[in-house]
């Protein structure tokens, strides 16, 4: 088999606002066979995504390629010009981007944009480029492929969304095409989908491809071989299963101890009868209230659940299925529309507005996206000192002292203290984001998907920080999250949420019960496991994915 | 890892990068800061003085920039000049800018009634337009120069309210704000402290623009015989005194038209060239 793809060497330098030269790929080579999918694994910044741009030889602003060699059947990515690229996009490599969302352009259907490459380069007349889309469209299994051409974009769920992108990826005829993290953004139980029309059409085909990701197990289902990034280089490159099995380099060990976190030991023994939170047929949404007393949009649909003090709850499902808006419906941003929220024996008013300085501080929310939850104009000092002065009046060298405790509860070095949140990495945000609300000194901890933000390695450390805080500070959580396996590690009961509704309650499944639900059993079956057999060998109730997946 | 300072233009040691135009732009308006502020030792003759026998006279060695219409000294009058043009804006743009900025502020933090009172009340005041707003008010109340600067501030402080005002809601739909709320914090605190400190930079480049604005208005109402009232004169006055001598390309009236052409020209090429924040520290 001769090799589509030869990369050797491959050297990709950026530019920073100083001026300074700062190289991003530190000679990076590998190869890719006809027909084969190489998968591109690493944690954010790793350059895997930087690796796979240069196939099309093209580099991000302010990034240039300065030395090595991309062979693409024999022609040089690197040393092509301009136009000379162009004409080898859409035909020879093409993209499916990570947000097929964001790729659509709302103002066109989607059939002009799927036929838009075979147009620039006169490939074929429309009406034959037409017939072939359909055909990929019935290849990718999506619905009604005759006639989904004609809808605009926002007509079509995101799984359809990032299926259709893969069609106009295809359209061309590629000899490669390159996945950037294609099925990140999606629901666990659509991912399968898309994962399964991927991999069919790319077999069929006989179609290279270059996977870029940073989910193990997923890549495990799609790629043939696996390159580990880190840092600019190869860490690490074999065959799915030999990388999965007998992992040499450490950075890869990691990945895969990261990917089944430690489950949590037993819980503390409940002394008190009393539960810490305790809300009764919450009903939250959004927009006017309606006649009948209930908003627009419902979000939260009489959920009642209770917490135990010391003891966890994991709240999972899709987006969209409002468990979001129940944490925040809990911590009073979003005022309830009927229901009770009884904190440690205490009902509470609906509007945060109207708690007692003593019911917030017991209760404290961390939010998603550290990024956006600290202020960037403060310093991290000036952000863990507010909430000591406010709630507990602290000034001064009492103050200094509680703020180097709460940075080495968190684990982050004392040096952090005068620097401000955009010079900290994702997972140092996130520990800043969480000591903000242990400065609180709360009984109850709200984590809306505190981790999903992360990477694989950091999210399992953030993970770890929690469960050891919780032994010591005898704390209760609230964990949302999307993902399934980091609420069975830090949980000690798990509600599944579909369409603002609770559907089960269950118990971590390496200790309980299994879910009896339909949509639970769904949901716990997709999500994927680090065995390269698993796409091919799992079997879903038909009537259920149609049941539960039509978004 | 190459690092090339050669290229760098100025880089400060503070890890701030100000290229050579801002700088440039920065001295002038610190020359006519400066001039506005000694005026008073600067002047070679007192400004209401008629000095030359001839009127529009050449600039010369005793008279630098030339005599009015009525044999004035014209450097000693541009010089005095400054204090009332660069004051009187300076003042101006304060007032409309806080007054602007804190009313924009507490709109997009209130939200509800309170935003939208403000924002209908303050979009009918911009419907008016600015030149006819002045004149209207120095007609009917005759002008001073607290007058003046109250007049001018309430024209412009719209403009101000509702580039903060948008600023602001951007920043308040940040998570940080959220949480600053469900720790129970007051508006003002939120105003203050985590809003304030996000949009300054933008805010204070609107100031600087917005003072063009004001140096302009000032020197169009002073054209018309509503600004600064003779004897003393600001540019925009100057420029109307001794309009006269146009035909003869007087320097009396191209020196008031440079300065406040050099002043408003640099304020705008500081704004678009300010210092900028090196991120890459290991620079």
């Amino acid at each position: 088999m001769t090799n589509l793809v030869e990369i050797r060497d491959l050297k990709v330098e950026a530019k920073t606002d100083s001026g300074r030269i700062v190289e991003i790929i530190k000679g990076v080579s590998f190869d890719v066979a006809e027909g084969e999918i190489v998968a591109l694994i690493g944690e954010s910044g790793s350059g895997k995504t930087t690796v796979a741009l240069t196939l099309m030889g093209h580099a991000r602003p302010g990034c240039r390629i300065s030395g090595g060699s991309v062979k693409l059947a024999g022609k040089d990515m690197a040393r092509l010009s301009e136009k000379a690229r162009a004409r080898v996009r859409g035909t020879e490599v093409s993209y499916v981007p990570q947000s097929a969302a964001a790729a659509f352009n709302p103002a066109a259907t989607i059939m002009e944009q799927v036929i838009e490459i075979t147009r620039i380069h006169d490939l074929m007349p429309a009406a034959e480029a037409k017939s072939r889309a359909v055909e990929l469209f019935r290849a990718l299994s999506l619905p009604e492929p005759d006639t989904i051409g004609d809808r605009y974009p926002h007509q079509v769920s995101g799984g359809q969304l990032q299926r259709l992108s893969a069609a106009m990826a295809l359209i061309g005829d590629p000899k490669i095409v390159i996945f950037d993290e294609p099925t990140t953004a999606l629901d666990v139980t659509t991912q399968i989908e898309v994962l399964r029309a991927f991999k069919a059409v790319m077999r069929k085909g006989g179609i290279a491809g270059v996977y870029v990701s940073h989910d193990l197990a997923v890549v495990a289902q799609i790629a043939d071989r696996i390159i580990v990034l880190k840092g600019g280089e190869v860490q690490e490159a074999g065959r799915t299963g030999q990388i999965l099995s007998n992992a040499k380099h450490p950075y890869t060990r990691e990945l895969l101890a990261a990917f089944e976190p430690k489950a949590r030991g037993a819980a503390p023994v409940v002394s008190e009868a009393r539960p810490i939170l305790a809300i009764e047929n919450i009903v939250a949404g959004y927009g006017a209230v309606q006649r009948n007393g209930l908003p627009l949009v419902c979000a939260v649909r009489s959920v009642s659940l209770t917490v135990e003090k010391g003891r966890n709850l994991g709240i999972i499902g899709e987006s969209g299925c409002g468990k979001s808006t129940l944490a925040r419906t809990i911590a009073g941003i979003l005022p309830t529309s009927g229901g009770r929220v009884i904190f440690d024996g205490q009902e509470l008013a609906p509007s945060a507005s109207k708690r007692t300085h003593e019911q917030l501080r017991e209760m404290q929310i961390v939010f998603q996206y550290a990024d956006t939850a600290l202020n960037p104009a403060k310093s991290i000092e000036d952000i863990l000192a507010r909430p000591l002065t406010f709630y507990h009046g602290m000034n001064g060298p009492a103050r200094d002292k509680r703020i180097a405790a709460l940075l080495d509860m968190v684990q982050l070095p004392g040096s952090v203290r005068h620097r401000r949140p955009a010079e900290l990495s994702g997972g140092q945000k996130q520990r800043v984001n969480f000591a903000r609300a242990l400065a609180a000194d709360p009984k109850l901890i709200l984590c809306d998907e505190i981790t999903s933000a992360l990477d694989t390695v950091v999210a399992a450390a953030v993970i770890e920080l929690l469960k050891e805080l919780q032994r010591e500070l005898g704390l209760s959580y609230i964990f949302i999250s999307h993902d399934i396996s980091v609420v069975e590690a830090i949980c000690d009961e798990i509600v599944v949420m579909y369409a603002g509704e609770k559907v089960e309650q269950l118990m971590p499944s390496a200790t309980g019960k299994r879910p009896q639900h339909p949509y639970s059993q769904l949901l716990f079956s997709s999500v994927p496991k680090l065995d390269p057999h698993w796409l091919d060998g799992l079997e879903r109730d038909p009537e259920l994915v149609r049941a539960y997946c039509q978004r | 890892m190459t690092t090339d300072t050669a290229k760098m233009p100025a880089a400060g040691r503070m890890g701030y990068r100000f290229n050579l135009v801002g700088m440039l732009a920065l001295a002038v308006i610190l020359l006519w800061g400066l001039v506005a502020v000694f005026a008073h030792l600067l002047i070679p003759y007192p400004v209401g003085e008629i000095v030359d026998f001839d009127y529009f006279g050449p600039m010369s060695a005793q008279f630098w920039l030339g005599s009015d219409y009525l044999g004035r000294d014209m450097f000693s009058r541009i010089v005095m000049g400054a204090r009332y043009t660069v004051g009187i804006s300076v003042a101006a743009v304060a007032i409309a800018c806080t007054t602007g900025v804190v009313l924009g502020m507490i709109a997009a933090v209130s939200g509800g009634w309170t935003d939208t009172l403000l924002s209908r009340f303050l979009d009918a005041m911009s419907s008016i337009p600015s030149k006819l707003f002045g004149l209207v008010v120095v007609a009917a109340v005759g002008s001073s120069i607290p007058v003046l600067i109250i007049t001018l501030s309430v024209i412009y402080i719209p403009g101000a309210y509702r580039f903060a005002r948008a600023l602001a809601v951007n920043i308040n739909a940040m998570d940080f704000i959220t949480v600053a709320r469900t720790r129970g914090e007051n508006v003002f605190y939120i105003i203050r402290s985590e809003i304030l400190p996000n949009i300054l930079g933008p805010v204070l480049a609107d100031l600087g623009l917005r003072f063009v604005f004001i140096v302009l208005l000032l020197s169009g109402l002073s054209f018309l015989g509503l600004g600064v009232q003779p004897p003393y004169a600001d540019w925009g006055a100057l420029v109307r005194e001794n309009i006269g001598g146009l035909p003869f390309g007087a320097p009396a009236v191209m020196f008031p038209s440079i300065a406040i052409a050099s002043l408003t020209i640099s304020v705008n090429l500081l704004i678009d060239n300010l210092p900028y924040k090196i991120r890459d520290r290991s620079a």
